[in-house]
């Protein structure tokens, strides 16, 4: 067992769990943070993806004693304040179907937006290429990651 | 006036002051009811809210957006009052499964109905308040109003009174053309919690006091547990319990997931490998050849094609096994309680889960209570119970609630698998080049007869659905051999029909390229006449199969010349009730396709929500061309090879193409729409290899060809 300090969504959490333990379990089962979601475990599919310090990460896959001390921003946090253009875009091009995969996809696309405000498609392939959704949405998550960058303009 | 059996419809659980509440039955698929059990209702409580309370499970689909459309145009209801509300499982229900694309279909003329019926109480019951003839009263957007008088009540104030009113035995039904809500892209009601993490999938469920687990399941097919040592899984922090649950897994609970999955880690069992040691997939495959010269079953017959004389042609196709892999991994909660056990699922099958739990932990199934959850995904894998069973005995104990996750190789291993198939297909042509005579022996397992379920005169009742004809041929058989494997089987999304028209389409292409014609061409020239097809209880329609390729030609324009090093495939197949053509466009790039477009044509009847309808059918390409590239299960010394989605892929973005979908416009009932896009783009797609490179796949995977 670790003691570790995490800021999770802008605030400070103290969990003690085994210092291996993948990020993904620590934010589902201890802090009830259920919308991310378990896919692969083995970083595959990026159901799980989150933010460390504003990057996307696979939380199946990085002990939670790596990100002590770390700022981690999962969906939950992500529209604290309202929703973000992302999800507003989503909503629009009606991209969820089961929705299972949704939440890793919005994280995805958050941190491309964030370091490529403006994304072409290979960069939208590039960055989105990890995440995969079993309904199918692609071609409408590209969509809504266009409007989200172009809130009514042009694409 | 649309005749209506009064049985069909009762007033139910009308307590005072609960409002209106009409109760009525929504049959699964082609099933007849013997008695009538209400398994539906309509609620209109004084607070003006209309419920629909439905026991069909949201997938994906969009059953809670699609649904409550179809009885909220009748009701007259304004859109923004109506909420549908997730039935569990219930021995008061009738059917209660979701699958066969049936949810649609089923429920179209009862929701239709118990909307109208409702919608005539309120104007009886308005009518009465005000002392008026009903003809003077309307139902316009939630309210009732008197034009003469300018009066108007809302539904909610009118909920009371119409509950006193006998249920009418005619109600008239609205012309399409009269449409308000029908046909209309109202938005999917659960995105919203879809793109926060607000939704509760049936992994997300918790409740007090909740323990986790994993289960380590025998990797040999069949196989059981002889004996085991916990020693080390009882030293991860957290484990409490480790035991054996029926005869082929160990259960190991933790206070954490995680600690679940450490103590299964180090946990040593030795397995009782049992008859299927030795199982390969190349015995499965030799099992399939055994097989197919055995007697079959007429599934289809016209005329006498050995009789056909002219140009003969033969070829043969098969299909592997092949995985469901929903996003979310298969999982459920479960308390056992002695007296009772209460189960929180994500399940397509809410009334399975309740008998086989029962049955599994001795109750009745009255004292266990299913409640259905969202669903990353189904697919068809929701139609199995062996999550929730292990779930209750786990609970049953470890006298504790319990929440059971499969991880994604225990979903990928211990999965049931959509059956491997073979395919034998001859042809006589005739002096112009088309079939006078056409064959289709399809050898395959039956899932309904490995489940122990009846199989009618040796055909698959899920065969009717899946493997019709498709093209008026003069001399035409469908046969069927049927086979046993001890592979595990599920119905997987458009189940039969997959392997029916890759098989189909594939070899109508070979016969195109033999008579030196256009493959589109040569489809329309055997759908030119008018024809009626029966299949079973199903009448395909020629024309309407013609209507969907002629238009999935127009809008490709099959006619236009393509870039250079670009190429043209198409298919067409029915299933479920509707018509489906796809044109795909590929170039090739380092002897692999890569799909640039897909244009989908559909005739589903009456199109309730297009938006919808669009998502279903791209993501049923999607999920048909990764079945069509790379989906492969295979099985090596009784084990299930593939584990992740690193060794069984499925499309990631950069592979997915641009799918353009077109419905023909009807006024048809509507008909199947989750699994019809599926069967076509395989056979599409290699049909298009043919035309780049002139090689004939007539095995899926392609990428294994």
């Amino acid at each position: 067992m670790a003691d570790l300090t995490l800021r999770v969504n802008g605030s400070e959490k103290k969990v003690s769990v085994p210092p291996e333990t993948p990020l993904l379990w620590v934010l589902r089962d201890t802090l009830e943070l259920t919308g991310t979601k378990f896919g692969c475990g083995a970083g595959l599919c990026g159901a799980c993806t989150v933010h460390v310090d504003g990057s996307a990460i696979r939380s199946c896959s990085t002990p939670v004693s790596q990100v002590s001390g770390k700022s981690v921003t999962t969906i939950e946090g992500l529209g604290a304040n309202g929703l973000q253009a992302l999800q507003e875009a989503w909503i629009e091009e009606e991209v969820p179907q089961c929705g299972y995969c949704q939440t890793g996809q919005i994280m995805s696309a958050a941190a491309l937006l964030a370091k490529s405000p403006n994304p072409t498609d290979d960069q939208i392939t590039q960055a989105m290429n990890g995440n995969l959704c079993r309904c199918g949405t692609y071609e409408r998550i590209r969509k809504a990651i266009h409007r989200a960058a172009n809130p009514g303009g042009a694409r | 006036m649309s005749p209506l059996s009064r049985r069909e419809f009762v007033g139910a659980g009308i307590a005072a002051g609960a409002g209106l509440v009409i109760g009525f039955y929504l049959p699964h698929r082609n099933q007849s009811r013997k008695e009538f059990s209400p398994n539906a209702y309509l609620r209109i409580t004084p607070d003006n809210k209309v419920t629909v309370v439905v026991a069909r499970s949201e997938m994906g689909q969009g059953v809670r957006t699609a649904l409550p459309m179809i009885l909220a145009e009748e009701l007259e209801a304004d859109w923004n009052q109506i909420a549908i509300e997730q039935a569990g499982a219930s021995t008061f229900f009738g059917d209660q499964t979701t699958g066969g694309s049936a949810s649609i279909r089923t429920t179209w003329d009862p929701m239709r109905k118990a909307g109208a019926i409702a919608r005539e109480m309120l104007i009886s019951a308005a009518a009465l308040t005000w002392g008026v003839p009903r003809s003077s009263c309307t139902a316009e957007n939630g309210h009732i109003k008197h034009a003469a008088s300018n009066r108007s009540l809302s539904y909610g104030e009118l909920a009371g009174k119409a509950a006193s009113l006998p249920i009418p035995a005619d109600v008239p039904l609205k012309q399409s053309k009269d449409y308000k809500i029908v046909g209309q892209r109202l938005r999917r009601v659960d995105s919203r919690a879809k793109v926060t993490g607000a939704a509760v999938f049936g992994i997300d469920h918790r409740i007090p006091g909740m323990k986790y687990a994993v289960l380590s399941r025998c990797p040999v097919i069949g196989g059981k547990v002889s004996n085991f040592d916990d020693k080390d899984s009882k030293k991860v922090a957290g484990v409490s319990y480790v035991g054996k649950i029926g005869d082929s897994a160990v259960a190991v609970v933790a206070d954490s997931i995680w600690g679940a999955m450490e103590g299964r880690r180090v946990l040593t069992i030795n397995w009782d490998e049992g008859p299927n040691k030795e199982l390969n997939t190349a015995a499965v495959t030799a099992s399939l050849k055994q097989a197919a010269s055995k007697k079959g079953v007429n599934l289809y017959s016209a005329g006498e094609p050995a009789k056909a004389s002219g140009r003969h042609i033969s070829a043969e196709y098969s299909l592997p096994f092949m995985a469901h892999a929903p996003m979310e991994p298969g999982n459920c909660t479960a308390h056992y309680q002695g007296t009772g056990c209460e189960l929180w699922a994500p399940t397509q099958v809410p009334q399975d889960c309740r008998d086989s739990v029962a049955t599994a932990v001795g109750l009745d199934p009255d004292q266990v209570k299913v409640n259905v959850t969202l669903m990353g995904g189904g697919f068809g894998r929701r139609l199995e119970h062996d999550y929730a069973v292990e779930a209750a005995l786990v609970s049953k104990a470890i006298s504790s609630p319990v929440k059971v996750v499969w991880t994604r190789e225990d979903d990928m291993r211990s999965s049931t698998y959509r059956p491997a198939s073979l395919h034998l297909l001859s042809a006589t042509l005739d002096g112009s080049g088309l079939p006078a005579g056409l064959t289709h022996r399809i050898i395959a397992p039956s899932i309904s007869g490995q489940k122990g379920q009846p199989v009618p005169n040796g055909v698959d009742p899920d065969l009717p659905d899946e493997a019709g004809p498709v093209y008026g041929i003069p001399n035409y058989l469908i046969e069927y051999v049927l086979t046993e494997t001890p592979v595990p089987l599920g119905w997987m999304r458009s189940v039969y029909a997959l392997q029916a028209a890759f098989a189909l389409e594939g070899f109508i292409d070979e016969l195109a390229v033999a008579a030196g014609k256009d493959p589109l061409k040569y489809r329309l020239q055997l759908l030119s006449k008018d024809q009626d097809l029966t299949y079973f209880t199903t009448t395909w329609h020629t024309a309407r199969m013609r209507g969907v390729l002629q238009l999935a030609a127009e809008k490709s324009g099959w006619d236009k010349p393509l870039p250079a090093g670009r190429f043209r495939g198409v298919a067409c197949f029915g299933c479920f009730q509707s018509y489906m053509a796809e044109v795909v466009e590929i170039s090739m790039e380092n002897d692999q396709p890569r799909v640039h477009r897909v244009v989908a044509a559909v005739d589903c009847g009456q199109v309730v929500n297009p938006t919808i309808l669009e998502q279903q059918i791209q993501g049923g390409i999607v999920y048909g061309l990764a079945n069509a590239l790379r989906a492969k299960i295979t099985v090596e010394k009784g084990r299930v090879v593939q584990g992740n989605f690193d060794d069984y892929a499925p499309l990631r973005m950069e592979e997915t193409p641009a799918v353009e979908v077109y419905a023909v416009p009807s006024p048809e009932a509507p008909t199947g729409i989750g699994e019809p896009s599926v069967p076509p783009i395989a056979p599409a797609l290699c049909n298009a290899i043919f035309a780049a490179t002139k090689k004939r796949i007539r095995a899926l995977p392609i990428l294994n060809s």
